[in-house]
Parts: structure tokens; C-alpha cells; sequence
């Protein structure tokens, strides 16, 4: 007898549909939370498989710190136009000018947290009722705990002692007015199974993610590259060297790797040998052992 | 890693079991550590917690232990996911919390996995809460069981203690219909039997966990006889390309369609024949479960979400009144006549609660009838009867048809988990 089983990127590609299928059916005004990093380009790339031939039934909403690799936003207005998807952008400089957010001063700030109070304005403004983002549980130890349907009360806050129970694969949706949803249909997905997938789909990534010379400093250990929006100090002098990204994130807050990887496949050779997390370059998680879990609740991504 | 064997390599999902303290999310921790599956910063993360605590040895449990509260108490609260991959398969491990109070954590992270690995004390022995979750586990289906005789170190790893519990557990199985049963004894504080062989007990001559793991054989989870389609969403695109288009899109929960098949539409019961399987990709010849595609047919019928697709000479059972298992998962007990919502495929429907047939003992398995009380944690057979007819199988059949959620209305909780009989 013929065998009918599908291989576990394919399994884990048909659970993410029929997830992002389920948001549509259930909520009525979601968005796609999209940064132009790699993993909300691939459940974007997915939200078009999702529903093709119709077009992805959703806004994209970019939650914008002003504070981008230019690479980045290049990449993110040139996709949104080839797949023809609707843009929203918050940002972030907006809600500092309106008073709303107040700008971290020194060495090490960042606007990283600010993003939760434009995020949650967002949301507001726009009464989306979910919000459909890219974390993946694999990622850091808070984000290892949330459902695939991750409730939020009328503040936006995550409750992560008292999450719903989730049973196979029926979401509740349900919810009262002024609360909304977090989704993330690439909750079970490893970083190494987003570039296998990358590579096997032939997907189009911002350039930075590939081996690059850059102009860049070391902070604590960590690449930074040099940008208008990070203060150097005098003892970090600026370098160039070759490297590439493994998180796009906040310029202020993403490292990056020295690496020669410079095609997808060099980079699953490189994640495979990997002996650090991806999130090992990002300061925003190191700021105190449960800094995610605390931005988490707040209503960070 | 090969690149090739990665991109076709078996997917395990597995969950642990067992009461607080047993050493579950130790012993994830210890699979992880011992098969180096942990990065060099993760590692460094909860050796510096544990000295901050003043731990002797670094506390491996930290690795799934994520939350603040956690780490606090040191219990599990909520399910943690983890993932790792060795040249033989990819495995989704879901670490459950023991603690009574968390069972539906338990339930949630179990109901999804295919092999439960269930944790006893040595020092102890089966326990209610070693009772309660292999019978959950027998409930939700999950074909394979390992049963982790833990702290073995704290028994001078007696081969008579591992036996004396492992006759229980096996007294308490066979009241139960659970298709492949292991024993193991281990120490995962210190990883004997875990991923390497122990040599404290040479005296026991199977396999360790891990390589249970990596061959324990797992053929496919799903039903690939009685063909299932929930429609979940109709794809209409308002472009000139494609202006009468019309997909139901879904993912199928059993069976195996082929283009040209001859199906019938439910409840409506119209029939028609499937003209086309579409992806993004193009189009297949054939879809089976859990694959994501979108089915049009060759006749124009009224079909939207909450219907199903299925084949004439097999069908579902249709019906508006249901015996259920139900795992009860609030602190607020089931009212007898109370009105709750269901979830059931890609279905929304009202029920009431007809009937509490009887409640299950949890350390002896008898029936209770005359104990219509249910309260949280309590497992029953109930009769429900629901405002429209649902389209369902037995969940010994099909894992997907067959499970449904319950939901507190006023509060939008989901309360109940559902295995219909
Ligand atoms: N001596 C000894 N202690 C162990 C062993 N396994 C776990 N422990 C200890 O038992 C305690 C509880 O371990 P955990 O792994 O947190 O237990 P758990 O089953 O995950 O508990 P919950 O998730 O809260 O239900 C910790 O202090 C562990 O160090 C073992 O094999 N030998
Ligand atoms: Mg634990």
C-alpha cells in the first residue's frame, strides 16, 4: 500500500495554513504583524498560499521604531507591493511626538519596549481584534509557553499563569469587546526549520540576513553595527568586518555574527553548527532573566 | 547534518506526565543536556540561575521552567515546548506540570502528542496523580506510553523497587487501552538510562529513553480510510482571473480525496464530484490528512464553513445528542441542564448537559453513578444534546471528528475537553 505521510516541514506548513485559515474564520478585523525579518516574511509568504487565489484577507502592520537596517524597510515596501497586500505602519516616533512614549536616553537605549505602547495603540485604533505574529516557541524560554491562540485582556496584557487550556486543534477565539488575540502559526518551527523552508520555497530575504562587510563596533561582546541612532562610545571603535544577521530586529538592539555565509545553504550549514541561540545577539532579551516573559505580559510581540 | 535527511525525517511529538516533583522537566532538561541539544548561552543562562539560588549543581528543570513563577517555586505551572533534532528523527517535546491545580495544562499539552512519557518516584510509588494522567493519556489516544521509574540513585538502584512498581503500573494498564507500554528505570539528576547507559543497573538489560525515542515505531497518527473534509473557509477572489472561482478551503481530517471523486456535501446531503485540489503550488491529484488544500467541485452548491465534504458510501455519524468522555478543566462545577458552546471541527453550536452518567475513580477506575458532581479535574461520561446535528465520529476512529471543546459562554473559558464515545 501507497504510504501517505508528509515530510515534518510540509506538516508543519499545512498546520500554519490551516491556523491563519482559522483567524480569518474567526476573527473579524485581524492583521499580519510584519517587521521584514525572516520569520513574518515566511507566514506572510504562507498567509498568500493560505488563501490563493483570493489575496491575503488582512492588513500587514509594521510597528516601525524609526530605528531600521535601511535594508529592511527596502525589502518590506517592495514585497508588500509585488504580493499587492494592504501596509499600516505604526511608529513609534509618532507616539513619542504625541507624549504618548518617552525616549530612553544614553549608551544602551533603546526604543525596543517602546514598540509595545505603538503596538497596543495600533491595535486600538484600528479595532483589530487579533494580531497574527512570528514568534516561534523555540526562540526564548517565555515565548516556549504560549499557545497558538494566546489571549489579551482589554490592556493587551498576556496572563501566562492563567492561559487557556488548548486542546488538539479546536481554537477559542472567543472573546469580549476590547480584547483581542495574539496568533502565532509558526509556534512549533526551529530557526533551522524556517531556513530549510526558506531555501525549499525559494523565498526572498532582506540581503542582511547573507554575509555582508559592514561597518560595525563591539559592545559586551556583541557585533553592533554603527548607525545615527547608537551612541559609540570613546573605548568602541568603529571596524569593518564581515559579517550577517541572524535576527533583524531594532538597530540598537540587534548583534551581529561574523559569518562568510553568504548563500541560504552556508547558513543552514552555519545554523546546524550553531552553538548559540539566535536571540544570544539580542540585548533587549538580556536586560534581566525574565525580560521577555515581563515584556510578554505587557504586550509586547 | 545531512541536509537531506533533514528535510524527510520522522516528526515524534511527546509529552511527560506524572505528579509534581517526579523529576519531569529535570529529565527534559537531562535529554537535552545529554544528547547536546542545548546552546552554549542557554546553558550559561541556568548555571548562573542556579548559583544565584545557591544550587550545588546546575538545575537542568530551568530549561523548561521559563516563567518568573517557575523558577520561583520551582514547579511547572504551564506547558513548555522544546525542540531537538538527532540524526534519526525531529521530536516536539511538550513538558506538562504535575501539580493537580495545572492538570489542564496537562491536557493541553498532552492531547496533541503521540507518546507520553509518564514519570514515577521511586521512593513512592504510583500515586493518584501517576493514576490520573495514564488514564488521561489512554483517553486522549496516545498509542505509546514509557513509564520513567525516576530517582533511582535515591533507591540504591534497586532492581526490586523498579520491579514491585513496574508490576503495579502494569496491573493498573491493563484496565486501560493503552497499545505499547515501556519501563525504564532512570535517574535524571544524575542521566542514567536517559541517553546513556546506566552502570549502577546492570541488572537491567533494556533499552535507555533515548533509544526508545529514536526507534519506537510510529506509523501515521491519522485515518487515512474515512474521508473527512471541515470546511473551514470559502475562497472567493473579487478578481477578473479568477471571478467565478469557488474553493472550500480546509485541512482534511481523514481519508484520502482524489480529483474526479464523488462526494456528498453535509449536512445539506448534495452530491457532486471534486473537480479540483488546489494549493498555491497547483494542483493535486490527491489530498489526505493533515494536508492544508482547497477543494472545488463541478456543481455549484451552498456550502460554508461548519460543512463537511465526505465520500457517499462512508459517512459520519450525524446527530444532535452525543455520549462524551469529558475531562472537566474550570473551578467552576459543570451545572446538570446548564447551557455551554461547543467547538467541534470548524463548528460552532449550543449544547446543554443532559446527563452525567457516571464519574471515574481515578486510583481504582470504577464507574461512580450516583456521584453527579463535577468538579474540576474530574473526568465523566455525559449526554449532551446539541441545537443543530453534528457531523462526528468516534474519537477511538478519528482523533480530529471525534474531539470537541466546551466553553463557558460568560466567560469565553474553554471548560471541557471531549472524546465523543
Ligand atoms: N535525587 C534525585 N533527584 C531528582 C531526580 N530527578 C529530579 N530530581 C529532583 O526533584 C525535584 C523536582 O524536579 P522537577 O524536574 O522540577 O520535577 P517536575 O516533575 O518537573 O515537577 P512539576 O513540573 O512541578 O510537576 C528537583 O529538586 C530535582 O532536582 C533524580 O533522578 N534523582
Ligand atoms: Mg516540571
Amino acid at each position: 500500500m501507497k504510504s501517505y505521510n508528509l515530510t515534518h516541514l510540509e506538516e508543519l506548513e499545512a498546520e500554519a495554513i490551516y491556523v491563519l485559515r482559522e483567524v480569518a474564520a474567526q476573527f473579524e478585523k485581524p492583521a499580519l504583524l510584519f517587521s521584514g525579518g525572516k520569520d513574518s516574511i515566511i507566514v506572510a509568504h504562507m498567509a498568500r498560499k493560505a488563501f490563493w487565489p483570493a489575496k491575503i484577507p488582512f492588513p500587514l502592520v509594521h510597528i516601525d521604531t524609526g530605528h531600521n537596517f535601511s535594508e529592511t524597510i527596502v525589502f518590506r515596501d517592495d514585497f508588500v507591493r509585488k504580493i499587492g497586500a494592504n501596509l499600516i505602519i505604526g511608529s513609534v516616533q509618532q507616539s513619542i511626538d504625541e507624549g504618548k512614549s518617552v525616549e530612553e536616553k544614553g549608551f544602551n537605549a533603546s526604543r525596543n519596549v517602546l514598540q509595545t505602547i505603538t503596538l497596543l495603540d495600533t491595535i486600538e485604533k484600528h479595532k483589530f481584534d487579533c494580531a497574527i505574529g512570528g514568534a516561534r516557541r523555540d526562540e526564548e524560554k517565555a515565548r516556549a509557553k504560549e499557545r497558538f491562540f494566546s489571549h489579551r485582556d482589554e490592556f493587551g496584557q498576556w496572563d501566562p499563569k492563567n492561559q487557556r487550556p488548548e486542546l488538539w486543534n479546536i481554537f477559542n477565539g472567543r472573546k469580549n469587546i476590547g480584547e483581542h488575540f495574539r496568533v502565532f502559526p509558526i509556534s512549533n518551527w526551529t530557526e533551522m526549520d524556517v531556513w530549510q523552508y526558506i531555501l525549499k520555497e525559494k523565498i526572498e530575504i532582506p540581503p542582511i540576513y547573507l554575509a555582508h562587510q559592514r561597518n560595525v563596533f563591539i559592545r559586551d561582546g556583541v557585533i553592533m553595527s554603527t548607525s545615527d541612532f547608537i551612541q559609540q562610545r570613546e573605548t568602541e571603535p568603529s571596524q569593518i568586518m564581515q559579517v550577517r544577521f541572524r535576527t533583524i530586529g531594532d538597530a540598537t538592539c540587534t548583534g551581529a555574527v561574523e559569518s562568510d555565509a553568504d548563500t541560504i545553504e552556508k547558513i543552514i550549514e552555519e545554523v546546524a553548527a550553531a552553538r548559540t541561540t539566535e536571540r544570544g545577539t539580542r540585548s533587549d532579551d538580556k536586560r534581566s532573566e525574565a525580560a521577555m516573559e515581563d515584556r510578554k505580559k505587557q504586550g509586547y510581540f | 547534518m545531512e541536509k537531506n535527511s533533514y528535510l524527510d525525517m520522522e516528526l515524534l511529538r511527546f509529552s511527560t506526565a506524572g505528579s509534581v516533583d517526579d523529576g519531569k522537566s529535570t529529565l527534559i532538561g537531562r535529554l537535552l543536556y545529554d544528547s547536546k541539544s542545548i546552546f552554549a548561552d542557554q546553558y550559561e543562562a541556568i548555571e548562573e540561575s542556579s548559583k544565584r539560588k545557591g544550587d550545588a549543581t546546575v538545575n537542568l528543570a530551568l530549561l523548561t521552567d521559563g516563567l518568573r513563577a517557575e523558577r520561583e517555586q520551582g514547579i511547572t505551572i504551564d506547558v513548555a515546548y522544546r525542540y531537538f533534532a538527532t540524526p534519526k528523527r525531529k521530536f516536539i517535546i511538550a513538558d506538562t506540570p504535575g501539580h493537580i491545580q495545572y492538570t489542564r495544562n496537562m491536557v493541553t499539552g498532552s492531547s496533541t502528542s503521540n507518546l507520553s512519557i509518564i514519570l514515577v518516584d521511586a521512593r513512592q510509588g504510583i500515586i493518584e496523580q501517576t493514576c490520573r494522567h495514564t488514564f488521561i493519556s489512554s483517553l486522549l489516544g496516545i498509542p505509546h506510553v514509557v513509564f520513567c521509574i525516576n530517582k533511582m540513585d535515591l533507591v540504591d538502584y534497586s532492581e526490586e523497587v523498579f520491579l514491585t512498581i513496574k508490576k503495579e503500573l502494569e496491573a493498573f494498564s491493563s484496565k486501560l487501552e493503552v497499545r505499547d507500554i515501556h519501563f525504564v528505570p532512570i535517574s535524571a539528576l544524575n542521566g542514567d538510562n536517559v541517553v546513556n547507559k546506566s552502570e549502577k543497573m546492570n541488572w537491567y538489560g533494556g533499552s535507555t529513553l533515548m533509544y526508545l525515542l529514536e526507534n519506537i515505531h510510529i506509523g501515521s497518527d491519522y485515518n487515512h480510510v474515512d474521508c473527512r473534509f471541515p470546511v473551514q473557509y470559502v475562497i472567493r477572489p473579487q478578481s477578473d482571473d479568477f471571478h467565478d472561482y469557488r474553493g472550500y478551503a480546509g485541512r482534511v481530517a481523514g481519508g484520502v480525496f482524489k480529483q474526479g471523486d464523488e462526494v456528498v456535501v453535509l449536512p445539506s446531503g448534495f452530491t457532486s464530484t471534486i473537480k479540483s485540489i488546489d494549493t498555491f503550488n497547483g494542483s493535486l491529484s490527491e489530498a489526505f490528512a493533515p494536508m492544508s488544500v482547497t477543494l472545488t467541485l463541478n456543481d455549484d452548491i451552498d456550502i460554508s464553513r461548519g460543512d463537511m465534504i465526505v465520500r457517499p458510501h462512508n459517512q459520519p455519524n450525524v446527530s444532535q445528542d452525543l455520549d462524551v468522555m469529558l475531562c472537566w478543566l474550570s473551578d467552576k462545577k459543570i451545572f446538570l441542564g446548564g447551557k455551554y458552546a461547543i467547538k467541534h471541527t470548524s463548528n460552532d453550536v449550543r449544547c446543554i448537559i443532559k446527563d452525567i452518567k457516571y464519574k471515574i475513580n481515578i486510583n481504582t477506575l470504577h464507574r461512580m453513578e450516583d456521584d453527579k458532581e463535577l468538579k474540576m479535574n474530574d473526568i465523566a461520561r455525559i449526554t449532551i444534546r446539541t441545537t443543530k446535528p453534528l457531523l462526528f465520529d468516534k474519537y477511538s476512529r478519528n482523533r480530529i471528528t471525534g474531539s470537541l471543546i466546551i466553553i463557558d459562554e460568560a466567560t469565553n473559558e474553554t471548560v471541557g475537553a471531549g472524546m465523543i464515545i
